[in-house]
C-alpha cells in the first residue's frame, strides 16, 4: 500500500497482552477480591490485559516484532494484535480503562522510547511510530448488567478524575474511540480581571468562583493595591497573589494575632492570653528558648536541619496531602511523598533522602458502605490507595519507608489525613543558599502539564459532595523515576568537583513556578519567560504554565558561568533542564509570555502585603464535651481503643466481660491491631541503613521507632518516631498535645535515642477555623505542645498545618446516611521526633528476650488519663493526679540512661490499649510468655488505658533492683501471658490467642474475607 | 588495594548502587560506579573489569515488565562486550532488578534455555513484599557462593516469581547445577509461603549460568552486610550461639567473589 505521494501511509494498531493462565493473573485475583468488597457477590471471574495503542508508518510485521520482542514475556504471556485502535476480538463483558487526555502516562513514554530503539536495532528504518498510548482491559464473567460493570469500573478499577472507561456487555456497548484524544488548544489572549470596581459581595463571589479562597479583607487589599497602580490585575497576577497568600503557603491562621479567653493551660481556673503571632509565641518560642547549638537551620528552609556529626547535618520534613488524597488516594499519597522528598532535595543546597515516614488518619475500614455519602470513597479503598501510593513512589525512589502510624475515627471519613515525612543527610557546608541577581533560573525535571492546577488554594477549600468534579484539575500524577533521575543529577551538581554548580534551589510544590520563583526571588526580583518552560503537550495557557503543580520539577538559581556545565550534566543524566529566566535586582517579579508582559508584581507587596488579622479564641470544658455520639456515630475507638462508655467509667468493668475478653477486644481495636499488612508493602531496608526495623522480634511486634545508620563508616544512628493522640482532643486539646509530644519522645527513647539531641516537628490538621472555639482548640494545642517541648528539652525544627478539613453534604444525604450535614475531623496534631543514637550497637527492640528476666515499670504520668479528665468534668472538685512536666522529664532521661548503659534488653511504652496491650505486644513479638502481678499501689490506672510517660522495661533481676524500679513481672519460656490483680478476674491466655486477635483486623487492609 | 576491579552500573531508577559499592569495598574489591550511558559511550571500560554488577531498583520504572527496558538497552548497546567479558573469565552479578535484567537479557540461566524458558514475573500475592528469607545454596559451580551453606537476607520486590516453561526445564536446570539458591523453610521445604515469598517454581531464588560466573538472585545480599541488619540482632547478641566474628551472610557473597577472582589473577 503506497499513498499517491510515494510515502507509506499512517496506520493505527492495537496490541493486547495478557497472562497465559489464570494462575499467573494475580492482578485479576486482586480485582475479583475487590468486587466482593463493594458487595458484588456474583462476579465469577476476571481476566486482565494490557493494551498498547500505536500509530505511525507501521505494517503488521513491524507491530508483531514489537509485540514479540518487547511487549510480551513469552513464558507467561500471550498477545493478539489488530489494526485500528478500537477493534477487539473478545466479545464478552469487559471494561477498558484509558487515561484522560493530557494526563501523564509514564509507561507509554518509556515504551515509546524502547519501541523506537527496537525498530532501529532490527534495521526497520522505514517504520516510524508517531504516538503510543496504553490502556487496561478487564474481561468480566458473571456481571448481571451494565450497571454492575459501571460499579466495578468506578468502584474498583478507575478513578474518573484521571481516567475514563468503556463498557462492553449484553446491554451496553460504549464505542471505543479510534483516534487519540487531543488536549484542548488555547490561543494566547491576555486576560485582565476588572477588580477595581468590585465591592465586598462581588469580591467574595470572585474569590470563591475563581477558586482564589481569599477573604474579603484580603481581596480588598489587592483591589486597593491595583487602584493605586491605576490598572486592573491580569488573571496571572491575581492567581499568583492567591497562591502566595494561601493558607497552604503562609499559614496565616497560625500566624495571626489572637486574644484567648477560657480555661487555663493544664491548670484549674481560667485565663486570658494574648499572642502577637501564635506560631512565633508558642512553637517557634520553644526553639528560641532552648537555643540548642545543634539546631542548624529551623523554620527558614524547606525542612529543619540538626547536626549529625562534624561533617553532616540531618534534615527532616513532614507534609500533609489531605485533599488530593480524598479525591484520588493513590495519586494523592504518591505525590504527597514525592513532594516531601523534593522538600528534602530542595533543603539547603540539597539533602540526600535516606528515609520516609507515613501516617494515615482514616475512617475504619469496616465502615458500612450503605452509609457512604455521595462522591466519598470508602475508607478501605482510601487505605488501599494511600498505602499503594506511598509504596510505589517510595520504593521506586529507593528511599526506605521506616516509620508510621494508622489512626481510625469515623470523622475522617470524607477527610482522610495523609502525612508524609522525609529525612535526608546534608553536608554542613551545603546548608546556606542565596540566589544572586543575574543568576539564571533553571527549571529541571518533569515537564509542565495541566495536572495539579490550584492545589495550594484547593487546600483551603472545604470538601463537598461535588468536590470531585470541581477540583479534578488539582489531582497530581506522580512519576517516581523522573524524580529519582532528578535526585541523581541534583546530587552530582551539588557535589561537582568545581564546587556546587548553583547558588540556590527549591522544589516546585504547591503553586508551581509561581511559588518557587516567587519565594526564591523574594528579596531581589525575577524575570521569567514562560514559553521556555517545556510542556507535556501544546495548548497550555500562560497562567496554567505559571501555577501548574506538575510533579518532579525543581528550580535552580545558577550563576551564568555554570549554566553550560549544569545543562550538560543534567542531559547526561537524562533529565530535562531549561533556562526560563533570570533573577533581577529591582525587587520586581516580571512574567512574560511570547515577549508580552503577563504579570508584574512588586515582591514586597506579594510577600508582605497580606493584611494581618486579629482574632478571638476561647475554650471551656463542658461536662460532656465529646462530640454528640448518636446512632453509634462517630466511633472514635479512643482512648486506647476503648468504647465511650468504658472511657467515662459509666459502665463497671464487670459489664464489659472478663479480663481475658477485654484484652482480646483491646488487641482487636483497629488503632491497636498489627499494621504488618501495610509495613510489608514498603521497602524499609533499601540503602542498607536499617538498624531497628518497623517490625521487631521473630514474630514481628510493633517497633516503637525505627533506627537508621546514615553513614556506613560511623556508629551513630538516627531514631525516628511519631506521637499522635487525637482521641484526647475532644476532651482537651491541651492534653492531646502534651500526650503527643510525650509519646513521640518515649518512642525514640525506647530504641536508644539521646533525649538531649532529639528534635520534633509539628503538623496541625484542623477543621475550619471559623469559630472562637476551633481557634481556641488550636491555641490550647500550641500551648500544650510548647509546655511539653520546653520541659522535655525538644526544639521544634519544622512544621506545617492543614486547615479546612471539613466536609458538607446536602440535607437529604445527611438524612440518608444518618450523619450530620457538616463533618469536621477531630483536632489532630502529629508530632514527629528524630533523635540521635550515639552508638547503634546499644539499640534496643521491644520483643522480650530472655526467660527469667524481669519486667520493670518506669512511670511518671504527666498527662491525666482520659477517664480521670472525664470524671473531673462531672465533678470539678476531683483532683487530678499527675506528675509534673519536670518529673516526667527526669523519668524520660532516666530510662534513656538505663538503655544507653546496656541494662535494658527490651523497652516498650504504654500507649494504645494500656499496660495489658504493651506487655501482650512484647510477648507476641517474641512468642515468649510473661507472668505479671499488678499491685494497686504501684499501678493506680486501668491496665487498659494509655498512660503518658510510662515504660515497661525488660531487665535482669539485679539490674532492675539496682535501678530501684518497681518489678511487675517475669519473662517466661512458655508462651502464656498471666496478669493477676486486675479487678476480680485475671488474664490468662496463650500468646497465640493474643497474636491471632492482634493480627486479624487489618490482615488484608481491613477487608472482609472473601 | 585489591586487583579485583568491579564495574557497578547505574541507570534511571537503579537505587541500590550505594550499598552495592560499599559491599564490594569492604569485601576487598575495587569498585567503580558508572552510568549505563557512559558505558555505552565507552564499552572499553569493560576491558579492565573482572566483574560487572547490576544493582537493584526499578530501572526505567520497570515499565512493560521488570528489567525489560534496561535489558533491551544493555543488549543493544553493550551486549557483545558483556559476553566477551564472561568468555574471558569475568563475571556478572545481578541483584533483584539486576537479576530480572539478566534473565530478560537471556544471560541467565544462559545456554540454550533462552528467553522463552525462564522468566521472572509478578509475585503470587500480586504486590510488593518485604521480608527476610532463608536460602539454601544448591550448586557447587557458582563463584559467588559457598556450596552447601544457608544464607539469610531480605527480599524486597513485587516481581520476583521465577517461572519456568515446565518441569523438564526445572530438571534440566537442576541437573546442570544452574539453580544457585532456593528459598527454604525451617523444615527444608521450598514451596511454603512466606518462606518462599513469591511462589517461585521449585523455590528458585537465584540462578547462575554454566560457567558459574554469571549469577543473579532476587534477595538482597547488599542489605545483609552488617550484623545490625539482621532482624534478630538485638536478641542474637545475647546468645552465644551467634559469633559476632562470623561475616554477615550477605557480605560472604561479595567476599567469595573477591577470593575467586583474586585466586584467578594469581594463577
Amino acid at each position: 500500500m503506497t499513498s499517491p505521494s510515494g510515502q507509506q501511509p499512517k496506520r493505527k494498531w492495537h496490541v493486547c497482552v495478557r497472562p497465559k493462565t489464570a494462575a499467573l493473573d494475580g492482578h485479576a485475583r486482586d480485582v475479583l477480591a475487590d468486587t466482593r468488597q463493594i458487595d458484588l457477590e456474583n462476579i465469577q471471574g476476571v481476566q486482565s490485559s494490557r493494551l498498547y495503542l500505536i500509530s505511525g508508518t507501521l505494517d503488521e510485521s513491524h507491530v508483531r516484532v514489537m509485540a514479540e520482542d518487547l511487549l510480551t514475556d513469552p513464558v507467561v504471556e500471550t498477545f493478539d494484535l489488530g489494526e485500528g485502535l478500537a477493534n477487539r476480538t473478545e466479545s464478552g463483558a469487559a471494561i477498558e480503562v484509558h487515561t484522560l487526555p493530557g494526563v501523564m502516562d509514564p509507561i507509554a513514554l518509556s515504551t515509546l522510547d524502547a519501541a523506537r530503539r527496537l525498530l532501529e536495532e532490527k534495521g526497520l528504518t522505514g517504520a516510524t511510530i508517531d504516538e503510543l498510548h496504553t490502556a487496561r482491559r478487564y474481561e468480566i464473567v458473571g456481571a448481571k448488567g451494565a450497571d454492575e460493570l459501571e460499579r466495578i469500573a468506578s468502584g474498583v478499577l478507575a478513578n474518573d478524575c484521571i481516567e475514563t472507561w468503556y463498557l462492553t456487555g449484553p446491554d451496553r456497548n460504549d464505542p471505543i474511540p479510534d483516534a487519540f484524544p487531543k488536549p484542548p488548544v488555547h490561543q494566547f489572549e491576555l486576560r485582565r480581571v476588572a477588580l477595581r470596581q468590585l465591592e465586598d459581595e462581588q469580591l467574595a463571589r470572585l474569590s470563591r468562583e475563581g477558586h482564589l479562597f481569599l477573604s474579603v479583607p484580603e481581596m480588598k487589599t489587592i483591589r486597593d493595591h491595583f487602584r493605586d497602580k491605576d490598572r486592573d490585575p491580569t488573571d496571572l497576577e491575581l492567581e499568583t497573589l492567591a497562591q502566595t497568600w494561601s493558607e497552604h503557603c503562609v499559614h496565616k491562621t497560625l500566624k495571626s494575632e489572637i486574644v484567648y479567653r477560657g480555661d487555663d493551660f493544664g491548670r484549674p481556673g481560667t485565663t486570658e492570653a494574648h499572642f502577637g503571632n501564635l506560631l512565633k509565641d508558642t512553637i517557634a518560642h520553644v526553639t528560641q528558648t532552648l537555643n540548642r547549638d545543634w539546631c542548624l537551620s529551623v523554620f527558614v528552609d524547606n525542612a529543619g536541619i540538626i547536626s549529625f556529626d562534624d561533617d553532616f547535618g540531618v534534615a527532616f520534613k513532614v507534609e500533609t496531602h489531605n485533599h488530593p488524597s480524598a479525591i484520588e488516594p493513590y495519586g494523592g499519597a504518591a505525590t504527597g511523598i514525592g513532594g516531601c522528598i523534593r522538600d528534602i532535595m530542595g533543603c539547603g543546597l540539597g539533602a540526600k533522602p535516606i528515609a520516609s515516614t507515613d501516617v494515615f488518619c482514616l475512617a475504619p475500614p469496616d465502615f458500612d458502605p450503605k452509609r457512604l455519602p455521595k462522591d466519598v470513597l470508602h475508607p478501605r479503598r482510601v487505605l488501599k490507595g494511600v498505602v499503594s501510593g506511598v509504596r510505589d513512589y517510595g520504593n521506586r525512589m529507593g528511599i526506605p519507608t521506616v516509620n508510621g502510624a494508622l489512626f481510625f475515627d469515623d470523622r475522617y471519613l470524607a477527610n482522610p489525613l495523609v502525612f508524609c515525612g522525609c529525612i535526608g543527610m546534608i553536608p554542613r557546608d551545603r546548608i546556606d543558599k542565596e540566589p544572586r541577581p543575574g543568576d539564571a533560573i533553571i527549571v529541571a525535571g518533569g515537564r509542565t502539564g495541566r495536572d495539579g492546577i490550584h492545589g495550594a488554594t484547593f487546600s483551603s477549600a472545604e470538601l463537598t459532595d461535588t468536590h470531585a468534579d470541581e477540583f479534578s484539575h488539582a489531582v497530581q500524577i506522580g512519576h517516581a523515576i523522573a524524580e529519582k533521575k532528578l535526585l541523581d543529577a541534583l546530587l552530582l551538581a551539588r557535589d561537582h568537583h568545581s564546587g556546587c554548580l548553583y547558588s540556590a534551589v527549591t522544589d516546585c510544590g504547591a503553586g508551581g513556578l509561581s511559588s518557587a520563583v516567587g519565594e526564591m526571588g523574594a528579596e531581589i526580583g525575577a524575570v521569567v519567560d514562560l514559553e521556555n518552560a517545556p510542556l507535556k503537550y501544546s495548548g497550555l495557557r500562560y497562567d496554567e504554565i505559571w501555577v501548574s503543580e506538575a510533579q518532579e520539577r525543581m528550580v535552580f538559581a545558577v550563576p551564568q558561568e555554570n549554566v553550560e556545565t549544569m545543562l550538560a550534566l543534567f542531559q547526561a543524566e537524562e533529565v530535562e533542564a531549561n533556562v526560563i529566566g533570570t533573577f533581577a535586582d529591582d525587587g520586581v517579579l516580571r512574567v512574560r509570555y511570547q515577549g508580552k508582559t503577563v504579570g508584574q508584581l512588586d515582591m514586597k507587596f506579594l510577600h508582605d502585603g497580606l493584611p494581618k488579622q486579629t482574632r478571638q479564641a476561647t475554650w471551656s470544658a463542658k461536662p460532656d464535651s465529646r462530640k454528640g455520639a448518636s446512632d453509634g456515630w462517630p466511633r472514635s475507638f479512643g482512648p486506647g481503643g476503648l468504647d465511650a462508655a468504658e472511657q467515662t467509667g459509666d459502665q463497671r468493668p464487670s459489664d464489659l466481660g472478663d479480663a481475658n475478653g477485654r484484652l482480646l477486644a483491646a488487641l482487636r481495636k483497629p488503632n491497636t491491631a498489627s499494621k504488618e499488612w501495610v509495613i510489608r508493602q514498603y521497602d524499609h531496608e533499601v540503602q542498607g541503613r536499617s538498624v531497628v526495623k518497623p517490625l521487631a522480634g521473630p514474630k514481628f511486634g510493633p517497633s516503637d521507632a525505627a533506627v537508621l545508620r546514615p553513614r556506613y563508616d560511623s556508629p551513630k544512628g538516627i531514631a525516628v518516631a511519631c506521637g499522635l493522640c487525637p482521641e484526647l482532643s475532644d476532651i482537651d486539646p491541651y492534653w492531646m498535645a502534651v500526650a503527643a509530644v510525650d509519646e513521640a519522645l518515649r518512642n525514640v527513647i525506647c530504641v536508644g535515642a539521646n533525649p538531649d539531641h532529639t528534635a520534633i516537628l509539628d503538623n496541625f490538621c484542623w477543621p475550619k477555623v471559623d469559630t472562637e472555639e476551633s481557634l481556641g482548640a488550636l491555641v490550647r494545642t500550641c500551648r500544650g505542645a510548647t509546655d511539653a517541648a520546653i520541659a522535655f528539652g525538644l526544639p521544634f525544627i519544622s512544621g506545617k498545618d492543614s486547615l479546612n478539613n471539613e466536609f458538607s453534604m446536602s440535607t437529604e444525604e445527611a438524612r440518608r446516611t444518618g450523619m450530620p450535614e457538616q463533618i469536621a475531623i477531630p483536632y489532630t496534631l502529629l508530632i514527629s521526633a528524630m533523635g540521635l543514637v550515639d552508638d547503634v550497637q546499644r539499640c534496643v527492640t521491644m520483643d522480650l528476650k530472655q526467660p527469667g528476666n524481669c519486667l520493670a515499670l518506669a512511670s511518671a504520668p504527666t498527662v491525666p488519663a482520659a477517664s480521670q479528665l472525664l470524671r473531673q468534668r462531672k465533678d470539678p472538685a476531683q483532683e487530678m493526679q499527675r506528675a509534673s512536666l519536670d518529673d516526667a522529664r527526669a523519668l524520660h532521661h532516666r530510662v534513656a540512661e538505663l538503655i544507653r548503659s546496656g541494662k535494658v534488653t527490651a523497652a516498650h511504652d504504654i500507649s494504645d490499649g494500656g499496660l495489658a496491650v504493651t506487655i501482650s505486644e512484647m510477648s507476641i513479638a517474641s512468642n515468649l510468655g510473661a507472668a505479671v502481678t499488678i499491685d494497686a499501689k504501684t499501678y493506680t490506672h486501668s491496665i487498659f488505658e494509655p498512660i503518658a510517660t510510662s515504660y515497661v522495661l525488660e531487665m535482669t533481676q539485679d539490674d532492675a533492683r539496682d535501678a530501684n524500679l518497681p518489678i511487675i513481672g517475669t519473662v517466661k519460656p512458655e508462651p502464656q501471658l498471666r496478669i493477676d490483680g486486675v479487678d476480680s478476674s485475671s488474664i490468662d491466655l496463650p500468646v497465640s490467642d493474643l497474636a491471632a486477635a492482634w493480627r486479624s483486623p487489618l490482615a488484608k487492609g481491613g477487608g472482609r474475607s472473601s | 588495594m585489591s586487583n579485583v576491579n568491579v564495574l557497578v552500573l547505574r541507570a534511571a531508577g537503579i537505587n541500590c548502587d550505594e550499598e552495592v559499592m560499599h559491599c564490594w569495598r569492604i569485601a576487598g574489591a575495587n569498585p567503580t560506579l558508572v552510568h549505563v550511558n557512559a558505558l555505552a559511550a565507552d564499552p572499553a571500560m569493560l576491558d579492565d573489569a573482572a566483574i560487572v554488577t547490576i544493582p537493584g531498583g526499578f530501572s526505567y520504572g520497570d515499565d512493560i515488565a521488570a528489567g525489560q527496558i534496561l535489558a533491551q538497552r544493555l543488549m543493544h548497546e553493550v551486549g557483545d562486550p558483556l559476553c566477551d567479558l564472561v568468555n574471558r573469565g569475568g563475571g556478572i552479578l545481578g541483584i533483584c532488578n539486576g537479576f530480572q535484567v539478566l534473565v530478560k537479557m537471556g544471560l541467565l540461566p544462559g545456554g540454550d534455555a533462552g528467553r522463552d524458558k525462564v522468566t521472572v514475573t509478578y509475585n503470587d500475592s500480586a504486590k510488593f513484599e518485604a521480608r527476610w528469607v532463608k536460602l539454601k545454596v544448591c550448586t557447587d559451580r557458582c563463584a559467588f557462593l559457598a556450596p552447601d551453606t544457608t544464607l539469610e537476607m531480605p527480599v524486597e520486590h513485587a516481581e520476583g516469581k521465577v517461572v519456568t516453561a515446565g518441569d523438564t526445564v526445572v530438571r534440566q536446570l537442576e541437573s546442570e547445577g544452574l539453580i544457585a539458591v532456593r528459598y527454604i523453610d525451617d523444615d527444608g521445604r521450598t514451596d511454603t509461603y512466606p518462606a518462599n515469598p513469591n511462589g517461585s517454581d521449585a523455590g528458585i531464588a537465584g540462578l547462575c549460568d554454566t560457567t558459574g560466573r554469571v549469577f543473579g538472585l532476587m534477595p538482597h545480599p547488599d542489605r545483609a552486610f552488617d550484623h545490625t541488619h539482621h532482624p534478630q540482632w538485638t536478641a542474637r547478641r545475647l546468645n552465644s550461639r551467634h559469633s559476632p566474628d562470623a561475616p554477615p551472610d550477605g557480605l560472604t557473597v561479595f567476599q567469595n567473589a573477591v577470593r575467586y577472582w583474586q585466586t584467578l589473577a594469581c594463577r
